[in-house]
């Protein structure tokens, strides 16, 4: 599945609870908590904030899918809600 | 008139550099507002005044760097009263003047009663005399004699120390802000190593009903509004407090003075090894919802630097939660003159009986460390007994 598109959203929603994080050195296969110093607190609000620029509904039975950044574009590439009719090629 | 001095915001805060202005004469303030910002090792602060009235003089441009008890600014009050804060009783090194602990009233904001403007100094009539001689305010001099009398030496390096005009400070590069907050860091926690008699219990507790009472009210809501189970166990604090009041407030000139209000200081760790623990102002009386909203905003104004000065400075106890990183148990260091912390390990999965079946539920060890000239072991354990019996009923949290 292609989540080009994704990730840009992913990474604002990121650099907004981790401002020092730099994206290009970001392993995507190695869960984000791991990698850099956030809290449970701050993760919450990551995820907020992939809600906040995708619409995409996350509840929380799903968190442990998401801990690296692969798995999070690819849970997302599954949940966000379909392009509405006529913006397609927008 | 009253005037406005750079707060002590911390045990171990010496000196404030005044960053901006957010009055100027002829303004009128209202008790609680916020005029000014001063940078310190914790950061950015945002300063409220204590007292309401018209400011009538800055006394101290921006830029300045000055000593704690520095007068900043005159304002007009209808009711004079000291216009410093709750000032916790600073360390210094000696020589740099700072309040004397006798100079720190009511720990705790209550100021139904007005406080005498005149801080009670402990000082000989020589000390007293040179004092006025070098024109050294002795509210400002911290006392070395053991009693916490200011001796002639304390009123000479005061003179020495104030003697170099404040000049403004360039504003301290971020490695150094980090080096100077860890700074601050060891000498508060060298502080309480040195005076506080600290005693340690831990217990573990059973968290399985509250985290089901919490993922099925969050399964109801939207992401915005779910809560953390860190906001039950703070919950949970605040209300043991009420029960166990030994453990909230402070030790200041020899005695206990416990705090009413339960301000609980939340420890949030900073980039750079930073470490800040301000306070959620009466949390016991905080809804679960409120004391989300209230942790939220302290960590993200913490994380940019932008907390308020009665934040920093009125704790009346303090929770750790190092859970995060996996640990299993904290054994905390208490931030003086505060009397007690709890120490929260991450939940962990394990074996657990339960009415004579063994099952698997999540745990979480609490521990406290507590101030023993303040209060005994027994009261200590009722304290986390109580924590573990508010939890098995979320419900009512």
């Amino acid at each position: 599945m292609n989540t080009d598109d994704l990730r840009p959203a992913v990474l604002r929603a990121l650099r907004r609870v981790a401002p020092e994080a730099d994206p290009d050195a970001l392993d995507p296969d190695v869960a984000l908590r791991e990698q850099l110093d956030i809290d449970s607190m701050d993760f919450l609000n990551f995820l907020i904030g992939i809600h906040r620029e995708l619409g995409v509904e996350i509840p929380e039975a799903d968190y442990p899918r998401l801990t690296t950044l692969d798995q999070i574009l690819a849970y997302l590439g599954e949940r966000r809600p379909a392009p509405a009719p006529g913006l397609a090629g927008g | 008139m009253a005037e406005f001095r750079m707060p002590s915001l911390g045990a171990d805060m010496e000196t404030g550099k005044l960053a901006q202005w957010l009055v100027k004469p002829g303004d009128r303030v209202a008790r609680g507002d916020i005029v000014a910002v001063v940078e310190t090792q914790k950061g950015a602060i945002d300063v409220e005044i204590f007292e309401g009235g018209v400011v009538q003089q800055i006394l101290v441009p921006e830029g300045s760097e000055v000593p704690v008890g520095t007068p900043l600014a005159l304002v007009d009050g209808a009711v004079p009263s000291a216009s410093a804060p709750p000032v916790a009783a600073a360390p210094s090194l000696p020589g740099t003047p700072a309040p004397s602990a006798a100079a720190s009233p009511a720990a705790v904001p209550a100021p139904a009663a007005p406080v005498p403007a005149a801080p009670r100094v402990r000082a000989s009539p020589a000390a007293r005399r040179l004092a006025a001689e070098l024109a050294v305010d002795l509210a400002t001099v911290r006392g070395t004699r053991l009693d916490g009398a200011v001796t002639l030496d304390d009123v000479r390096a005061a003179a020495a120390a104030k003697a170099p005009a404040p000049a403004p400070a360039p504003v301290p590069a971020a490695e150094d802000r980090a080096a100077a907050m860890r700074a601050a860091i060891a000498a508060a926690m060298s502080r309480s190593k040195r005076e506080i008699p600290h005693y340690y219990l831990g217990t573990e507790i059973d968290l399985k009903r509250a985290l089901d009472w919490l993922e099925a009210g969050n399964r109801k809501r939207p992401i915005t509004e779910r809560l953390l189970p860190a906001v039950l166990l703070l919950k949970a604090v605040a209300l043991a407090v009420r029960e166990v009041p030994e453990t909230n407030g402070f030790w200041v000139d020899g005695a206990f003075r416990p705090s009413t209000p339960v301000h609980l200081g939340v420890a949030i760790s900073l980039p750079h090894g930073g470490l800040v623990a301000p306070a959620i102002h009466d949390a016991d009386g905080l809804s679960l919802d409120a004391l989300m909203a209230a942790l939220r905003d302290v960590v993200e104004r913490a994380r940019v630097g932008r907390l308020r000065s009665s934040e920093v400075t009125d704790p009346t106890i303090t929770v750790t939660n190092l859970g995060e990183q996996g640990v299993g148990t904290v054994y905390g260091v208490i931030y003086p003159p505060q009397v007690a912390l709890v120490g929260f390990g991450a939940v962990v999965e394990r074996p657990w009986a339960v009415g004579g079946l063994l099952g698997v539920r999540p745990i979480v060890s609490a521990t406290l460390s507590a101030d023993h000239r303040a209060s005994v072991g027994h009261r200590g354990a009722r304290f986390l007994a109580a924590i573990d019996r508010l939890l098995q009923e979320p419900e009512k949290l």
